[in-house]
Formats: C-alpha cells, structure tokens, sequence
C-alpha cells in the first residue's frame, strides 16, 4: 500500500498502513456487526465512519469518501456497498464476506424476531395502529432526508428538472423502474457529458463532503 | 425450489440492480412488484416497512420478512441473497475496476447525471409510503392522526437532529394513543 494523501496526520496513515496489512478476518466481522448492532435509526454510514476512520484507523477520510462516492454510484444499499469495498481492501473477498455478514447479521436477526412476534399479533389492533404510527413518522422522515440529501438538486436547474420527471415518471405515471432508469437516467448523463469548453463542477454531488481525488488508493 | 420461489428470487435480484440511489429508491417498485405480482397485501407491505424502520444496521433488512410471509423461511433466505447479492458483486467488481476510469470524464458524468435521478427516486420512495401511511388503505380518505404524526416529524428534523429511531418509535405510540 502507498502513502495516504498529504493532509492525512501521520499517526493515522502509519495505523492505516501497518494495520491493513494483516486485519484478521475475525476483527473485520465484528467492526461491521457493531457498526450494524448499534445503528437504531439508520445512519448506518455514519457509524461506519466512526468505526472504520476513528477507532480502527483502517481508512483515511479520503478512503472513506472514495468508498462512499463508488457506493452512492453503484445500486444497493450505501453501508452494504462500503462494507463490500472495505472488506475487499483488507483482505479481498473473504474480507468482504466477513464485513457484509458482519452488518448484516444483527438487524436480520432483529428484523426476523419482530416480524415472527408480528406474524401471531398482527390482527391485533394496538400493534397495527403502532405499525401504522411508525409509518407515517418515516414518511415524515424520508422527506427530510430526501430534501437535506437534495438540496442541491433541488436548487438548480436542470437538477430540478430531473429530479421532477423522475418523480413524475415513478409516482404519478407509474413507469417502471428500469425504463425510468434507462431513459431518465441516460438522459441526465448525456446532460453531464464530458464537455471540453466546461469544465466539470463537482461540488454540487449530493452526497460528497471530501476534497476531490482522482486516484483510489488499493 | 417451486415456480413461485424462483420467480421471487428473479424479482428480488431485478430490484437489487434497479437500486440506483439505495433502499428508499426502489420502494416503489417492491411494493408494485410485491402485491400485484404475489399475494402480499398494501397494508402487510405497510407493516413489514415499519418493523423495519425500527431495527438497526441496513435499512433494508424488512425484504427478509416480505420473503417469509411470501414463501416462509426458505423465502426469507432466497429473497436475502438475491436482493443483497447481485449489489454485493457489481461493487465488488466495481471496486477493482473503479481505478481504470479514474482519469475518465465519463465516470464524473455518471456521478453527476444520476444524482437527480437518485433523488427523484428517494421523492418517489417517500410519496409511496406516505400514500400507504397518510391516507386509509381501504377508502383513500385522509387520515388526520398520521397526517399531524408525519407533520410533527418533519417539523422536528427540520428544526433539529433527534434520533430517527426514537422519532418512529413516538410516531408509534402516538398512533395508539390518538386513535384509542
């Protein structure tokens, strides 16, 4: 592994390097299964986070970031995208298996323990108004999120736009995914082309708070 | 291995490459998917949606439930790995090819070109649960009580950051209490 980048202090970058070398596949396992144990109310990725660049000192924040930025890009789930990457970084793919299983186990369990309970009550009336509580408080939630995570789609054009005719596509004019994703989706690429008179702003990625980096460290 | 294990597994594993943007993206067309194409209903998909808004690590975890009420445990463990898998191979893939294109203008182009699109999605994700949450399933009245529990909510996050986890915990049990 080479150097982390400049602004890196050097007690993490020397943790980061001595350390990756030789993570058992054990110590991955329960780095995720704590990152997964304890995220009640998501924020999965930013436990992941905590446990990967603070306390283990296994990535830099660039690394982290880099991982994020691949993760958002690609389909599925952020934290099982970054577990997937950092596992595969450590210790190949044995590493990866390690880290997704790590994350995934507990709330598997937890989500199967409450669902078999739900499964003998659930013509009860209290347990389905509560269930229902919790719904419309996640709605409430999702558009938080989906406004603080958009902020900048939201506030410019033609961001809006997209962000308008995908809505539309998939709420009102019940078009299926994967036409929405090959038609809006290519459209909006096209939009972003690579363009030699413009150069390409990068600050307005919903998700990206790091510096740019242009090189993924292995 | 029936017909209709098969067939769950293959939708599964189409929802998992259609997740561009995460779990809240395809929400939609799971819950299309789910109750048209097999037996579940709105207000079960509503259900398993809740339980898992409560558990921790991945948020998408309640696609274990949706299998085994579909096609029980069997069903639990098909629909596990064929929503997980596919997504855990494409970026593991993705992870070792990502440096080849670092220097592409192109990769920026597909950052920057789906992000609107993600959060399009994420809009569609919420506008579906909040249709299963803020109106009666059966007649498509509005319901008051999730209507103030939802506006509360997102008042509060707007304002300040609490724990989503306790939030939906209190939306629960206001529920109760408002409907008793």
């Amino acid at each position: 592994m080479d150097s982390v980048t400049p602004q890196q202090s050097g007690t993490a970058s020397s943790n980061a390097t001595s350390k990756a070398a030789s993570v058992p596949l054990g110590e991955i396992f329960k780095v995720f299964f704590m990152a997964g144990a304890i995220s009640f109310g998501g924020g999965v990725v930013a436990y992941l986070r905590e446990y990967l660049v603070r306390s283990s000192g296994w990535l830099s924040d660039e690394d982290f970031m880099s991982a994020l930025e691949i993760s958002e890009t690609l389909p599925g789930l952020n934290s099982v995208n970054i577990a997937v990457i950092t596992g595969d970084d450590l210790r190949g793919v044995p590493g990866a298996a390690a880290a997704v299983a790590g994350l995934m186990l507990p709330g598997a369990v937890f989500v199967m323990v409450l669902g078999l309970l739900w499964n003998q009550s659930r013509h009860n009336v209290t347990v389905s108004h509560f269930l229902l509580g919790i719904a419309a408080a996640a709605a409430g939630l999702l558009l938080v999120v989906s406004l603080q995570l958009g902020k900048q789609q939201i506030s410019k054009f033609p961001d809006l736009f997209i962000v308008l005719a995908t809505f539309l596509a998939v709420s009102v004019f019940k078009i299926s995914l994967a036409w929405v994703l090959i038609g809006i989706g290519t459209l909006s690429i096209w939009l972003y082309r690579p363009h030699p008179a413009r150069p390409q702003a990068p600050e307005h990625l919903p998700f990206h708070r790091g510096p740019r980096h242009n090189h993924y460290r292995r | 291995m029936n017909w209709q294990l098969i067939k769950l597994g293959l939708v599964f594993v189409m929802l998992s490459v259609l997740a561009v943007g995460g779990g809240t993206a395809v929400l939609p067309e799971m819950q299309h998917a789910t109750v048209h194409w097999f037996n579940l209903t709105d207000k079960q998909f509503r259900d398993i949606y809740s339980i898992g808004q409560v558990a921790p690590g991945p948020n998408m975890m309640m696609v274990l439930l949706i299998g085994y009420r579909l096609a029980g445990a069997i069903g639990a463990v098909v629909v596990g790995i064929a929503f997980f898998l596919p997504d855990c191979v494409l970026t593991l893939a993705a992870n070792r090819l990502w440096i080849r294109f670092a220097g592409s203008p192109w990769r920026q182009s597909v950052q920057q070109g789906l992000a609107p699109v993600a959060i399009g999605l994420m809009f569609a994700g919420t506008y579906a649960i909040a249709k299963l949450s803020l109106v009666h399933v059966s007649d498509q009245t509005p319901d008051f009580a999730a209507i103030a529990i939802a506006a509360v909510v997102t008042a509060t996050l707007l304002w300040r950051h609490v724990n989503p986890g306790i939030l939906v915990l209190v939306g629960g049990s206001a529920y109760v209490l408002l409907t008793r």
